[in-house]
């Protein structure tokens, strides 16, 4: 069962309902699988009809994409969202380490990708959207394909400087999207106001939201968010429904009082995820819309997007933390403390997944597979994967979940993952500008620091051009401090700890 | 005010040279937490209170339009 059995369904009952709006532009759920199993019998005789490997889509957030994703289904292969905003040196990276078997691109972006050796399917030069005259094309190399095998490969930040592939399986999106239409009464009539990069694993669950329940997807125009008034506005007209954002833009919204001139009447489900979202300015927006549902959602790419789940019903005080609330369907939460034990209410733990969605893996990174999904420590009678997030939570008197911080160096900025390491890697390793440095983060100016050790001070407009050849804006520093000698600590490492204490001051 | 102006900008965007784009946004020079900084900046340093219905991607396209919007909300040098 694939999740093209679904999206049968949806073509059968609503042929001529809109799929995707992006802009002035629609199409339609009949288009959508014409177009989609054009490019993907495209996609197949350019792979000999290879199956179950990864096909990357480098284009942006756009009908085209969304075309593109599906033609890799109906191809029997898995998609990987490139980000077109991404260095060059990036995109290699990572093409380098998954070796697809082709990448759909077009004219405008295919230059992203000159210097690789992948084969290139230009989408314009196949598909004319709007365009279903003529001969149906059928690409059923779907049909090949079991619930296990991979839907999409979604890249996350990894230390060692090369994106980690997490492979995710038709299965787990399924589970999930049906868990979501099951437990939260999503409609057939939502409008979903689509604000996820591509990149992002939320993105494919709007995707497989769209395909299975005929959803339609509003996809919000990239710079709307830098101006809030203008994205409430934008809401309104679209009659959106239900949105699913990273906390950052709703702060903004709060902070601005916006919501107070720019009602949102047609929004009755909000859900959030990818960051803490600070309860004062949530307690705004609940204020604001009362007839709106609002979940809390926590999970890590690599557990299928979301693991946990926080209804919010019971009045919360400002101070107190939105709990990540209880595990979802099918998935087991175990928290662990230092002994490897459950740990007891109110004892801190690091939060690990037991269950049959976790992903399938890092693609073509066996290493990095086995440090992160291992063995269930309390299992030993037979092999049971769990995966360890690095999360460290309790639970509460209520027996709710909540989320504490991280055991690590993984860092969450402007609602993306990010590993520090990587950043210090690239800096230091890769474009060697810097003898020694250490990447930490200022939670309350929500900055990253680079704390670096070079014989002269560097102009921060010189470090900034150079990180932004290999590293996306998001990644790079905000602030620079240099350092003839970086503190240490008594094994002669960088002290970490008093670098993250002086950029907290 | 002007020069004020391209000093908070260099700042937030030591990489882009903001006196030879006709269009900061549609040159992709502010992104989206950008706009959110840079009104704070603007607000800091020439004391004012930016209505957040200003805050529109047309009013930001240039330094004049900036200057504008500053000196609309009552913004002084």
């Amino acid at each position: 069962m694939t999740i093209i059995s679904y999206f049968l369904k949806t073509i059968k009952n609503h042929p001529n309902k809109t799929a995707v709006i992006d802009g002035s532009r629609r199409i339609t759920f009949m288009e959508l699988a014409c177009q989609g199993q054009k490019l993907g019998a495209a996609v197949s005789a350019l792979c000999d009809g290879a199956i179950r490997k990864p096909v990357g889509v480098l284009l942006p957030k756009s009908i085209e994409s969304v075309v593109s994703d599906l033609s890799c289904i109906y191809a029997g292969n898995a998609y990987m969202n490139l980000d077109v905003k991404m260095p060059e040196q990036r995109i290699s990276n990572i093409l380098d380490a998954v070796q697809p078997l082709c990448i759909i691109t077009d004219r405008i972006h295919a230059k992203l990708c000159a210097g690789s050796d992948v084969p290139i399917l230009l989408f314009d030069e196949i598909i004319t959207l709007g365009d279903i005259s003529g001969e149906p094309v059928l690409c059923e190399q779907y049909k090949k394909l079991i619930s296990t095998d991979p839907l999409c490969l979604i890249n996350t930040s990894g230390s060692t400087g090369t994106p980690k592939s997490v492979v995710l399986n038709h299965a787990s999106f399924i589970d999930y999207t049906t868990w979501g239409i099951e437990t939260l009464n999503l409609s057939e009539d939502e409008i979903l106001g689509s604000m996820a990069p591509i990149v992002f694993d939320h993105s494919s669950y709007e995707f497989c939201l769209m395909l299975i329940h005929s959803c339609t997807l509003d996809f919000i125009p990239e710079s709307y968010p830098s101006f809030p008034a203008r994205l409430l506005q934008y809401m309104v007209a679209q009659k959106i429904t239900y949105i699913f954002w990273v906390p950052t833009i709703m702060v903004n919204i709060a902070n601005m009082d916006l919501l107070s001139r720019i009602p949102l009447p047609d929004v009755h489900m909000v859900w959030f995820a990818g960051e803490v979202f600070p309860t004062k300015q949530f307690n705004y927006w609940r204020k604001y819309l009362p007839q709106a549902t609002f979940v809390n959602l926590y999970g890590p790419t690599e557990i299928t997007v979301d693991c946990t789940y926080y209804v919010i019903e019971r009045e919360l005080q400002d101070d107190e933390p939105i709990p990540i609330g209880y595990p979802r369907r099918e998935n087991d939460i175990l928290i662990l403390n230092e002994k490897n034990e459950l740990a007891q209410p109110g004892e801190e733990g690091e939060l690990c997944v037991r269950g049959p969605y976790l992903a399938m893996g890092y693609y073509n990174n066996p290493e990095k597979t086995s440090a992160a999904f291992v063995q269930n420590p309390l299992n030993t009678a037979y092999p049971e994967r769990i995966y360890r997030t690095g999360d460290v939570v309790f639970t509460n008197e209520r027996g709710e979940i909540v989320f504490k911080g991280r055991n690590d160096s993984l860092i969450k900025h402007m609602g993306k993952r990010i590993e520090l390491g990587e950043i210090e890697h690239i800096i230091i390793n890769t474009l060697k500008l810097v003898k020694n440095g250490c990447a930490v983060y200022d939670y309350n100016k929500k900055q990253i620091v680079f704390y670096y050790e070079a014989d002269a001070e560097i102009e921060t407009s010189v470090l900034r051009r150079e990180i932004g050849k290999d590293l996306p804006a998001y990644m790079i520093p905000t602030r620079y401090v240099h350092f003839r000698e970086l503190p240490r600590n008594t094994n002669g490492k960088i002290d970490r700890l008093q670098l993250k204490n002086l950029a907290n001051q | 005010m002007e020069k004020n102006i391209y000093k908070i900008l260099n700042e937030l965007r030591p990489e882009f040279d903001f006196t030879t784009s006709k269009d900061f946004i549609e040159d992709g020079l502010l992104d989206s937490f950008d706009v959110v900084a840079l009104v704070t900046e603007l607000e800091t340093n020439f004391n004012c209170l930016i209505d957040a219905l200003d805050i529109v991607p047309e009013n930001f396209t240039s330094i004049e339009q900036i200057i504008a919007v500053v000196r609309k909300n009552g913004g002084t040098l």
